[in-house]
């Protein structure tokens, strides 16, 4: 399957990855809107890991053996058998944070308020997902490998 | 602002930040390598320290609200025609620092620019156009020496070539990278060139900062250099490419050596310089071994000697007064092609005194050293190359009507990948990652990016330089060589008009 890769010999640690996914799960699909006025204003799926000059950008892997779905509790997290993708049903979801303790990339993100997880649903109808997109530097690449 | 000199609040440009747009996203915090924008996490704020900001554009072009504008300080000193804002500051600055000014890139003082006083011809009527898209359209360039007569035999249809020729390198457009060292700007972006150089089969300039092993692959399209300070010159290198090109001057500091601080000599610059890790690397203002064209054949051939004569050599100079006299003394000591820098070339650092006031701009030294050596009968001996200021595809075109061979680019092929001439490549901080070996900061080129802008660059220049050749109704480049009647000048007077050698529009 497709899946997004880092390149983290040209990611420039910029960030912009994480507002256009901010962006693209928001209400307005607006910069500046969902910003400034939804509340709560949706989660980064991603995570820009950065030490020194080296960054890059994770995101959920769609593991072919996912935990984070064997350790669900509530039978939220699915492993789409047809596409790949690893789905979260955030209905079903109860806020055990037990993926968010399994997922060996640290990928899952906890919205406490809402007592709900939220990850990557490589941006769910898109071509390309919005982070990839957004990336001014190519270091974010949508590739079946 | 508090604890800060005084004249540092006259600074050059003012942060506009739209605070109805500012999603406090901090990209420019983050992009910016001067530390104008920081994150006030207390109040959720983004702000400005404005006297940091040198104008790059780096933070608006990321912002992904448009929320930000950069414009020059609006604040205005009296009105002097004389002393204008830009001597205040240096004064106030130099009277801080007891220091020479830095700058980088070329002149920016307003001289005349004479590519935008000569008009090109067109055909009309008497003599058709050719459309590029229609019919063939010759660019290619053979750089090198040519005999001064061919001598065939044969005949019948089966004519053999009796003139040996020197070695010539085909470049496919009259478009050549100039040199740029590995140190002054950073790996990626020599990849970038040298890939791009090998797509559009052109050539690229090591600079003289040596070649790293990454990129010996490249050697066809590559041009080593060999300056004053030496680095990174062994048989390995000197063979590498498919020329040796010897560095005397450089047009946007002519007379003045090099000097890439110690801070820069990381392990890879190092090695490909072969000097210690931190110290200082110092060009020579002079070679140290060329006080005269005599001494200047001496290298020439020892390059050649140590290259099998398989390699051209070029001897490029800065534009300087007596450039005609010093350009035949080039040729008759054996240089292939002559590099001509003109008083806008650039560079990763130079006094500001020196960049903005010596030289001679390109045009009238191309007009002068192609003119010379015409009269001299040895214009074929040598290719000319010309730099310094070369700003679209109509500046090569008439560089070429002008007499040069091809052009060289270095500005222009940086603006291809981010530059926006902000002349801070001296502090090595470069936003861009261009004139900077930082590796958080050197990332932000990426060298597949860069190859494809770069070769993108010539591409586009090349189709604009075939469209005004057929409008001339010209099919080869090689037909405008040198073909001043196709120019002609407007608003020049008649000393220039003399020197370019060009009738003024009109007659």
């Amino acid at each position: 399957m497709k899946r997004v890769y880092a390149k983290e010999d040209v990611c420039i640690g910029c960030r912009l990855c994480e507002i256009a996914c901010v962006v693209e799960h928001s209400e307005s699909k607006n910069a500046i809107r969902t910003y400034k006025t939804e509340v709560p204003r949706p989660v980064a799926r991603n995570v820009v890991e950065e030490r020194g000059p080296l960054t890059f950008s994770v995101n959920c892997r769609h593991c072919d053996e996912p935990l984070c779905v064997a350790v669900c509790i509530a039978g939220a997290m699915v492993k789409d058998e047809e596409s790949g993708v690893v789905r979260h049903n955030e209905e079903k979801c109860v806020g055990c944070w037990s993926c968010v303790m399994i997922c060996p990339y640290g990928v899952i993100k906890m919205k406490p308020a809402a007592k709900k997880v939220s990850k990557c649903d490589l941006c769910n109808g898109r071509t390309m997902p919005a982070c990839v997109q957004a990336c001014p530097n190519r270091a974010i690449v949508y590739e079946e490998r | 602002m508090l604890y800060y000199d005084q004249n540092k609040n006259y600074r050059d440009f003012e942060v506009l930040r739209d605070e109805n747009k500012c999603i406090q996203c901090q990209v420019c915090v983050r992009q910016c390598s001067y530390e104008v924008h920081t994150y006030d996490e207390k109040h959720d704020e983004v702000t400005a320290d404005q006297t940091k900001c040198v104008g790059c554009h780096r933070c608006e072009a990321f912002c992904p609200t448009d929320a930000l504008k950069i414009r020059k300080n609006q604040s205005e000193f009296r009105d002097n025609a004389l002393w204008t804002p830009q001597y205040l500051k240096n004064i106030y600055k130099q009277a801080d620092t007891g220091g020479v000014l830095l700058t980088g890139m070329g002149n920016s003082y307003p001289y005349p620019v004479y590519w935008d006083k000569m008009l090109l011809d067109a055909s009309q009527v008497t003599n058709p156009s050719i459309d590029p898209l229609r019919e063939p359209m010759e660019l290619r360039t053979y750089l090198g020496a040519k005999p001064d007569a061919v001598e065939v035999h044969g005949g019948n249809g089966h004519p053999r070539l009796d003139t040996s020729f020197a070695p010539q390198i085909p470049i496919e457009y009259p478009i050549l990278f100039s040199a740029m060292s590995y140190g002054s700007i950073n790996l990626n972006i020599h990849v970038g060139l040298a890939r791009a150089a090998e797509e559009m089969g052109t050539l690229y300039n090591t600079g003289e900062g040596g070649l790293h092993p990454t990129l010996y692959q490249y050697g066809k399209n590559t041009i080593v250099q060999c300056a004053s300070g030496r680095f990174g010159v062994h048989t390995d290198y000197l063979n590498a490419g498919v020329a040796v090109e010897i560095k005397i001057g450089q047009g946007a500091k002519p007379g003045i050596g090099g000097h890439l601080p110690g801070e820069k000599i990381g392990p890879e610059i190092s090695l490909t310089r072969m000097i210690p890790e931190g110290t200082d690397a110092l060009s020579p203002a002079p070679h140290h071994d060329i006080y005269s064209i005599e001494d200047l054949r001496q290298l020439i051939y020892a390059l050649k000697e140590a290259t099998d004569y398989k390699k051209l050599v070029f001897v490029k100079i800065a534009a300087v007064h007596n450039s005609a006299a010093i350009a035949s003394g080039m040729v008759r000591a054996g240089a292939d092609v002559i590099s001509l820098d003109g008083f806008r070339g650039g560079t990763g650092a130079a006094p500001t005194m020196i960049r903005d006031n010596v030289g001679v701009p390109i045009e009238l030294a191309l007009a002068s050293v192609d003119e010379r050596l015409r009269q001299e009968g040895i214009r074929n001996r040598a290719s000319l190359v010309v730099a310094g200021g070369i700003r679209c595809s109509a500046d090569v075109v008439k560089a070429i009507a002008l007499g040069a061979d091809a052009v060289y680019i270095a500005t222009a092929a940086l603006i291809a990948v981010g530059c926006t001439v902000c002349q801070r490549c001296y502090t090595g901080k470069c936003p861009w990652g261009i004139a900077t070996n930082d590796p958080y900061l050197a990332k932000r080129i990426n060298p597949e990016i860069a190859h494809e802008k770069l070769a993108n660059l010539i591409r586009g220049w090349g189709h604009e330089i075939q469209e005004m050749l057929g409008g001339m109704g010209l099919n080869a480049l090689e037909s405008l060589r040198g073909n001043r009647e196709k120019l002609r000048g407007v608003g020049l007077n008649e000393t220039e008009l003399n020197i370019l050698g060009i009738k003024h529009a009109g007659a």
